[in-house]
């Protein structure tokens, strides 16, 4: 063998050991902070499943699109009727559960018949209240009977509380769920991470990720480590305070986006002395949002003067209602009977948002003469003491529903709103489908919640997500919870 | 001891001196403080030290030297009971054992050699885990893990002495068990426990530090080093100065009690310096 020859060899060898370094990388490993409880959907309110499993191992008839917007899911086309009462949904053909069982008709009646049953767990049953019946009308058309017109009834079969599910496999889907989506299930290391890899007989359009985790790191410091060394791609959210480390890196992108969270100062509507309007406007004028929201939030959270998400065409900006004023909060307080002020207890949950909000309000409250004591809870005491016995003062919170103005149409929330007018404006808006009369009526209701200082309303949570710069297809803001795989690929 | 046997030990003099003034720091704290430490101000976050703010400001624009101060209170107070718990209970327990022998010796060494066979931390940890997080929960984790170290302190001083002809004589002339204890046991071992009780202080610290970094002690709005860490961790490639402050605080600190510990040992009594008193290993 010639020296040319052995040249040449190794120079084959090393293109055939390059070759496969130089293909398109197709894995995903993505950071997220909380794993979730379970991973069924239609058994948990927690954000955490639907981060994992929501349009990648799970489908519903439709699906929410980045802006917000329904798209054909399972169904391929619908069609209502007139009154705004039947729905008749035309089915995809040729879609297989994960485990190979064919998707009908049938299994749309037994995914919603589960959801309504009596002991169904699903956390957001109410808001599919409306359905009052499922009919299959041939294996690839299904027809829905409302009671009441929905304006919203679309959207909400999009979200991952309305996902299908088989008879077959449903009652495992919390430790191994089977679904209809792009990716399946693979394995779960509980404490560690979710593995999800491409579903071959998907019926629709092939993603370009063949294989993604979901890995669990809850420090910022640790997940900040993992993303520089690049034992992560990517997270959908990474906490605001340390985001200036990736914001000048190039081997980063930061996408900066719009969530459904509205963060609020929840008050107890019940007690005293939160009875008294007054207070509650002392309690608006004391706020400084501004402040807030830069010490919270590094500014990236948006003001808002209402319960409603600034980013929706419905929303009405009404952060001027009660506008910082350190005199004002005190002539209202002393006109309600409390010129020395009074102290009332804080409740805050295990979120960074709620443990600085919590702290800044406190400054910002001593300053008109209100004393709040912080407690600190884990999630599970907050539930518990909070939202489920409604045992609390004050506490910060993000309602991250979509379109969740209608919990102040209900008296038994745990902050226990209730004001006859708008309770009927609230009937009247889910059975209006008008989108101009929708409109009027969805502000009308911001306006009086906004007027009554229900809550402190403080901003709306943004979504800080830190990806790969070689990464793109990745959702800039979150109309619904989930991190959305299909449309994510590698460039180079 | 006096001043002459001070200037003897230099190192101890140091120590003393450093240990003193950060005592003395915290203590100054419950009067005044350069600047009132609720007073969140974010428009002033994250500012260098500079004349108005000595050591800068945190992210919430609370001054820190002024959080330092109140933190190594915290730090003190809590690992300061946690120390009195340990003597309050250990010692008894220790002298106990030295003037009943038999079964309760057997029981008490027994009892500490289960509680020496977990890590102090984790039973630290497994106290604050079970009870809640907090400054009263992080005192007694930290009070229970000094108690078998005290009495294993107490029956080590306690048995060399019992063996003088005095404490026979007392024996003789008929002083009960708990009354030898307390008038010659107890006495004769004193130094040996301020020793060991200053180097339990600065565990303690450590443990303080440690179980707030986690989350499990000091809860906010209150401040203590640990704390201060924890709030600093997940900015320190942006802002190390804020981990600095505490980090080093916590080592001076420590470091202080430290040489106050061994220079007081051999102050106190020279013969002991090359025996015993590693007991305190945590």
């Amino acid at each position: 063998m010639t020296a040319r020859n052995t040249l040449a060899l190794t120079v084959a060898g090393l293109l055939l050991m390059a070759g496969p370094a130089l293909a398109q990388p197709t894995e995903i490993r993505i950071g997220v902070a909380l794993e979730p409880p379970t991973l069924d959907p239609t058994a948990g309110a927690a954000e955490a499943i639907d981060v994992v499993v929501y349009q990648n191992v799970f489908e519903g008839l439709v699906r929410i699109d980045q802006t917000g917007a329904v798209q054909p899911g399972l169904a391929k086309s619908w069609t209502i009727s007139e009154d705004g009462l039947t729905y008749r949904f035309a089915l995809n053909e040729g879609v297989t559960f994960h485990d190979g069982t064919a998707f009908d008709a049938e299994d749309v009646k037994f995914s919603f018949d589960r959801l309504l049953a009596e002991d169904s767990v699903n956390a957001q049953k109410a808001l599919y209240a409306p359905i009052s019946a499922v009919t299959v009308i041939d294996p690839m058309t299904v027809e829905f009977t409302l009671s009441r017109p929905d304006g919203l009834f679309l959207f909400n079969l999009g979200r991952g509380d309305a996902v299908i599910v088989a008879p077959e496999s449903a009652a495992n889907n919390g430790a191994e769920p089977i679904g209809t989506g792009p990716f399946a299930f693979i394995q779960w290391d509980r404490g560690s991470r979710v593995v999800l890899e491409q579903y071959g007989p998907y019926w629709g359009e092939a993603p370009a990720l063949t294989r993604a985790s979901f890995v669990f790191i809850s420090d910022t410091a640790t997940l900040t480590n993992a993303l520089l060394a690049g034992d992560v791609d990517g997270t959908n959210n990474f906490a605001a305070e340390a985001l200036a480390v990736f914001e000048n890196n190039p081997q980063f992108k930061v996408l900066v986006g719009s969530t459904e969270g509205e963060t609020i100062l929840s008050t107890n509507n019940r007690k005293e002395p939160f009875t008294d309007l007054k207070v509650r406007q002392a309690m608006a004028h004391a706020l400084d949002r501004q402040e807030i929201i830069e010490g919270a939030t590094y500014g990236y959270g948006v003001p808002i003067g209402t319960h409603f998400a600034p980013h929706h065409p419905y929303y009405l900006d009404l952060t001027d209602t009660y506008p910082h004023d350190v005199e004002a909060a005190k002539t209202l307080l002393a006109e309600a009977g409390y010129t020395d002020g009074f102290s009332a207890t804080l409740k805050l949950p295990p979120v960074a948002y709620a443990r600085l909000s919590g702290q800044i309000i406190a400054s910002q409250f001593a300053e008109v003469g209100i004393e709040l004591e912080l407690i600190n809870m884990e999630w599970a005491q907050w539930l518990e003491d909070v939202f489920a016995n409604k045992d609390f003062d004050l506490t910060i919170i993000s309602h991250v529903e979509p379109f969740d103005i209608g919990i102040y149409a209900n008296p038994d929330y745990y902050f226990g709103y209730d004001n006859a007018q708008v309770q009927a404006l609230n009937e009247t808006l889910n059975a209006t489908t008008d989108e101009a009369d929708r409109l009027a009526l969805a502000q009308e209701i911001q306006t009086i919640i906004a007027r009554d200082a229900v809550n402190g309303y403080l901003f709306e949570l943004a979504q800080t997500g830190v990806w790969n710069a070689k990464l793109d297809g990745m959702w800039q803001n979150a109309p619904v919870e989930g991190v959305v795989l299909r449309d994510i690929y590698w460039v180079e | 001891m006096n001043w002459q046997q001070l200037g003897r030990h230099p190192s101890l003099a140091i120590g003393l001196m450093a240990a003193t003034l950060f005592a003395l720091l915290g203590l100054v704290s419950l009067w005044w403080t350069p600047f009132p430490i609720e007073q969140i101000s974010i428009a002033r976050r994250f500012l260098g030290p500079a004349t108005e703010h000595w050591l800068g400001t945190d992210h919430l624009g609370r001054d820190m030297f002024s959080l330092v101060m109140r933190g190594t209170l915290t730090s003190f107070v809590v690992a300061g009971l946690g120390v009195i718990i340990g003597i309050g209970v250990g010692v008894p327990l220790g002298l106990a054992a030295v003037a009943w022998g038999g079964m309760v010796e057997w029981l008490v060494l027994r009892l500490s050699d289960i509680t020496f066979a977990f890590p102090a931390v984790i039973v630290a940890i497994l106290i604050a885990a079970l009870f809640g997080p907090g400054e009263i929960n992080a005192v007694i984790a930290i009070g229970i893990f000094n108690i078998p170290v005290f009495a294993r302190v107490a029956r080590g001083g306690a048995l060399a002495i019992a063996t003088q002809d005095y404490v026979a004589a007392a024996r003789l002339a008929g002083l009960g068990n708990a009354a030898i204890a307390a008038r010659h046991l107890l006495p004769n071992i004193m130094s040996l426990l301020i020793v060991q009780g200053t180097i339990q202080l600065s565990l303690g610290i450590l443990a303080e530090a440690g179980l707030s970094y986690i989350g499990l002690g000091t809860q906010p709005p209150a401040t203590s080093l640990g704390l201060m860490l924890r709030d600093a961790q997940s900015l320190f490639l942006i802002h190390p100065w804020l981990s600095v402050v505490p980090g080093l605080t916590i080592v001076l600190i420590v470091i202080a009690l430290n040489i106050s510990g061994d220079g007081l040992r051999d102050a106190i009594d020279p013969r002991l310096r090359h025996e015993g008193l590693n007991h305190g290993a945590g």
